[in-house]
């Protein structure tokens, strides 16, 4: 066997090693320097970061390889999304540290980045993997770890509860996607992506559209599209903010990127007569009842839950472009909407740890007592809805220009529906800037207080990212010249 | 890129957000709004005696002052600005209505955060009049927009809270249209470009395609220009607008449409445009005569405006339909008639409701006895809005029906049918009743007994409000005694190579 086939996997591999350094740092240092595991946490992870981004840009690292008999692949592009992820997992750290420091979680903080980084792993594994069981092993440790995330504020019931729906949900919707893995293997004879496009092809039969379907449910449910979403608002409801904002952004934006894949690279052939109508639906639905939904809601981490929703349908605009656009505008997509959600989550978090409050009426005229919070959940609330000049504005525009791209009147009125739901987005979007800033006739009931100064970095980096990435062209640039240059199945290999 | 002299227009509103945010008390924050709104006006003025001298020379392209600079490199998007003599008009326009605007606000509660937005929103306003580059424009367009919502529903009256949702939804769910329209040209016009005059001059965009991005782009800027049925957010809005901000907007904001229909929808897709008017004339003749109509109902002074707004900027829509030289200049001349006119209304309005506390027409009287002066004032924006030669507005009106008289003749006599003729008939009434609500107005507000005795002991109006409205009654009566300039301001943008509809109609 030739072992460099393992230096392929070079980011897999450190990511391991900080693993491990995190492990045995919490396990064997004195009882009060694991008051600092979240800080050392952070430290290596951003060491980690840096060196990966680094990498990236080094003429000296390899550009593409392929490992373990092309079950798991890596390139540039590939490179560049695990690096996006990077960057929005290092921001969760830094917002999480003031949380983890706190009273109740002295003997388990270790285990929350534990377990966060064993995801992340998964994540890893899901976007390179090129055969269904490297992707199944990944699918399998991205979501089983974050119920135990999820359950982490032991002392509160909806913490306990949302664990279990989340993980019910996650045990059934991977039962469903093993089960269209077992059509697909029936039908093509191989879990090797490239095998499935060449056998399935010319297969118009009921079981490959079932197959397929199975398949989508199975992802769908870890995107929480519409109808697999409804563990999603009670989840990110009960779970620690830490976890939500974790779930929210890095899970959906991996997964995304994974769904991607599959859907080019293992049914790329059915593109045209089945899996578009498929995902044209699934967009539809899930835009417009996320958006519907989220009107009504009080608690600000549900309303959240269902602007995730109605952002993963707006993402996947970004499969059905199927183009090297599309590519490209997914991928920036999922950095703009790791910064404004990002910022939005450290806003809540914040005020959460500060006061406990998360209700939306408790919000009212917060801009008289902290305006500088204030103004960040603002920054957050204008970007997610996709107002210039922040970076939302151009993360939309780009991803319904690679949609676009391919010309069909039905992608014309799929892009009109969508954009007329972000009218009803900008609605409840505005809702909160409203509270803040407008309803100032009663006192605030959250009082003046400062926010931790860790918190306050993260702030400083959402909100840095909201401000640049988009008017500042280069990183969409960037990503856009690397896909265009390899095209669709050479980007994502 | 600093050679450029448009840049200037995006960079002075930059600096004044930044000279606002370091302020530390009104005073430094009026010296910097003032400034620097003098500043954009004395470019704005420079810019229009350079652009008459270098037409004088002999330039005969369609945009000057152009420059490119690279932005989204792979798509295509560049910073392309470029102006001509529509666009000089704008400019001009915004500035001195940013200035008057400042001075109305003298004594805004909480300025810092009030001229931090409305500056804002101006950086949108004239970014979008001075770029060419169509999603440039729509990132302007779209950062002139939501300001509003902060700024009508903090500082407004009335019902603030529904207004400016309303107002905001409505102008946002219009660029979701225009945002598919554009990407539809810069994908079908063959040359995948972003570049207005580019694709003017060379693009092809196949005629099935223009009926179909026609529409969006006419409605989405449309609904900005206040046309029926998607005026309603129109009247709320400006009623529950601080005075700043309604000034603004209607002066300046609701010509971003008058302008994006002129400059997108019709200028890259003149064939649609020439096919698909008469539904859309028949909309914009609806908001002429409806407007007015509504306006003689209103007892709130803001609401009359509001809707005589809808008219006057019915109006404009309506000539640029017409599709021809002489309407089109009555378009330019109605933007900035009504612009300033409008704007003066406004301010007037905001003025009397400072002191008085009250807009209700029935509640107030014999005005012109306790302030002479803001009460003159109004008359003079009357005058201007019902029409009286001399000022600003006869020659707007004037032009605009002449123009669309003559088009609809053409029609006629060619066997096109006599909508245009018909619709100019209608839309001529609304003059009528212009003078209508106007002279009531005047009649009940500034004449007759004094309705409240409260109101003997008010004052008339301090330096900065005789400042800010001496300009704009002095800017209306300019247009209206020198119109002539006008016609070497728009002649080149109709030069026939790149305005193909009149290539082809006439």
């Amino acid at each position: 066997m030739d072992y460099s086939q393992f230096l392929a996997m070079k980011q897999e591999i450190a990511l391991l090693v900080v693993f491990l350094l995190v492990f045995l740092y919490d396990t064997f240092m004195p009882k009060k320097a694991q008051n600092a595991t979240a800080a050392f946490t952070t430290v290596v992870f951003a060491i980690f970061t840096v060196l990966s981004i680094a990498d990236m840009f080094c003429p000296c690292s390899t550009a593409d390889a392929t490992a373990f008999a092309g079950m798991y692949v890596t390139g540039p592009v590939i490179m560049a999304i695990k690096n996006i992820l990077n960057i929005g997992v290092l921001i969760v750290l830094i917002q999480s540290i003031k949380w983890a420091n706190g009273e109740f979680m002295i003997v388990r903080r270790g285990e929350f980045y534990e377990l966060l980084l064993v995801t992340l792993f998964g994540m890893y594994l899901m976007i390179s993997a090129r055969h269904f069981l490297l992707f199944l092993i990944g699918l399998e440790s991205a979501s089983l770890p974050l119920a135990a995330m999820v359950a982490f504020d032991k002392k509160r019931y909806e913490s306990h509860e949302a664990a279990v729906k989340y993980l019910l949900t996650a045990v059934f919707s991977s039962a469903v996607f093993m089960m269209g893995l077992s059509f697909v293997y029936g039908l093509a004879g191989s879990l090797y992506f490239s095998d499935i496009n060449l056998m399935i092809f010319g297969e118009n039969s009921a079981l490959a559209v079932v197959a397929l379907a199975f398949v989508i449910a199975g992802v769908g449910f870890k995107l929480s599209l519409v109808p697999f979403h409804l563990w999603t608002a009670d989840v990110y409801q009960g779970a620690p903010t830490s976890a939500t904002s974790y779930l929210s952004v890095i899970s959906k934006g991996a997964t995304a990127f994974a769904f991607l894949v599959v859907m080019v690279q293992a049914f790329g052939m059915f593109y045209e007569e089945v899996w578009q109508w498929m995902l044209y639906a699934l967009i539809i639905l899930t835009i417009t009842v996320g958006n519907l939904f989220a009107i009504r809601q009080k608690n600000l981490k549900r309303f959240l839950a269902f602007s995730s929703i109605s952002q993963a349908g707006y993402i996947m605009l970004g499969v059905i472009a199927f183009n090297a656009t599309g590519v490209a505008s997914l991928m920036y997509y999922v950095l703009v909407y790791i910064f404004s959600n990002l910022a939005a989550f450290g806003v809540i978090g914040a005020i959460e740890n500060a006061t406990g409050k998360v209700d939306m009426d408790d919000y009212n005229g917060l801009s008289t007592t902290n305006p500088r919070l204030s103004f960040c959940m603002m920054l957050a609330m204008f970007s997610l809805a996709g107002i210039p000049p922040f970076a939302g504005f151009f993360s939309k525009f780009f991803i319904f220009a690679g949609a676009l791209q391919q010309g069909t009147i039905a992608i014309y009125i799929l892009v009109l529906i969508a954009l007329i739901n972000t009218i009803v987005s900008l609605y409840y979007y505005l809702l909160v800037v409203k509270a803040m800033y407008i309803k100032t006739e009663e006192p605030c009931q959250i009082p003046t207080f400062r926010s931790a100064c860790t918190e306050r970095l993260g702030l400083w980096i959402s909100v840095a990212g909201i401000l640049v990435l988009g008017v500042g062209a280069v990183f969409y640039n960037y990503l856009l010249e690397m896909t265009t240059s390899l095209g669709l199945f050479g980007s994502i290999m | 890129m600093f050679d450029n002299i448009l840049i200037y227009f995006v960079l002075i509103p930059l600096i004044m957000l930044a000279g606002v945010a370091l302020s530390q008390n009104i005073k430094q924050i009026r010296a910097v709004a003032v400034t620097g709104s003098l500043a954009l006006t004395a470019l704005s003025v420079y810019l229009l005696v350079d652009y008459l001298a270098l037409r004088a020379a002999g330039e005969t392209a369609p945009m000057l002052y152009t420059g490119s600079w690279q932005w989204f490199a792979p798509l295509n998007i560049n910073l392309a600005v470029g102006v001509d003599g529509i666009s000089i008009a704008m400019l001009i326009l915004s500035s001195i209505i940013l200035l008057t605007g400042s001075f109305a606000s003298w004594t805004i509660a909480q300025p810092k955060a009030f001229f931090l937005w409305l500056i804002l929103l101006s950086t949108g306003v004239f970014g979008f009049f001075i770029t060419i580059d169509l999603f440039a424009m729509f990132m302007f367009y779209e950062v002139a927009l939501i300001p509003m919502y902060l700024l009508i529903g903090v500082w407004g009256s009335g019902k603030k809270n529904y207004s400016a949702m309303k107002l905001t939804l409505m102008l946002m769910g219009g660029s979701a249209f225009l945002m598919l329209s554009l990407i539809g040209i810069y994908y079908n016009s063959g040359l995948f470009s972003w570049n207005i005059v580019e694709i003017a001059q060379d693009g092809n965009i196949s005629h099935s395609w223009q009926m179909f991005l026609f529409p969006m782009a006419f409605v989405g800027f449309g609904v900005l220009g206040a046309m029926f049925p998607f005026h309603t957010w129109s009247p709320d809005g400006h009623a529950s607008a601080p005075t700043a901000v309604s000034m603004l907007h209607a002066g300046v904001l609701m010509k971003l449409g008058g302008y994006g229909c002129f400059r997108v929808a019709i200028y890259l897709m003149p064939q649609a445009a020439n096919e698909l008017a008469w539904i859309f004339l028949i909309l914009t003749g609806i908001s002429v005569v409806y407007g007015a109509f509504s306006a003689c109902v209103q007892t709130d002074l803001k609401y009359i405006n509001a809707y005589s707004s809808v008219s006057h900027c019915g109006l404009v829509l309506f000539a640029i339909l017409m599709l021809n030289t002489t309407a089109m200049t009555g378009a330019i001349m109605q933007m900035l008639s009504h612009g300033l006119m409008t704007a003066l209304f406004f301010a007037l309005i905001g003025m009397i409701y400072g002191r008085t506390h009250t807009r209700d027409v029935r509640e107030m009287g014999g005005l012109m006895k306790i302030m002479p002066y803001l009460a003159v004032c109004y008359v003079i924006a009357g005058m201007a809005s019902l029409g009286l030669p001399g000022l600003s507005g006869f020659v707007a009106e004037m032009t605009i029906f002449i123009g669309s008289f003559e088009q609809g003749m053409i029609d006629f006599l060619h066997g096109h049918g006599s909508l245009r003729l018909v619709f100019t008939i209608i839309a001529c009434c609304s003059i009528v009743i212009t003078a209508v609500y106007i002279l009531r107005v005047v009649g009940k507000l500034l004449l007759g007994p004094v309705q409240d005795d409260h109101h003997r002991q008010l004052t008339d109006a301090t330096w900065w409000e005789r400042t800010a409205t001496a300009t704009l009654i002095i800017c209306v009566a300019a247009i209206g005694c020198f119109p002539n300039f006008f016609e070497s301001l728009i002649k080149f943008t109709f030069s026939p190579d790149i305005f193909k509809v009149l290539g082809m109609i006439q």
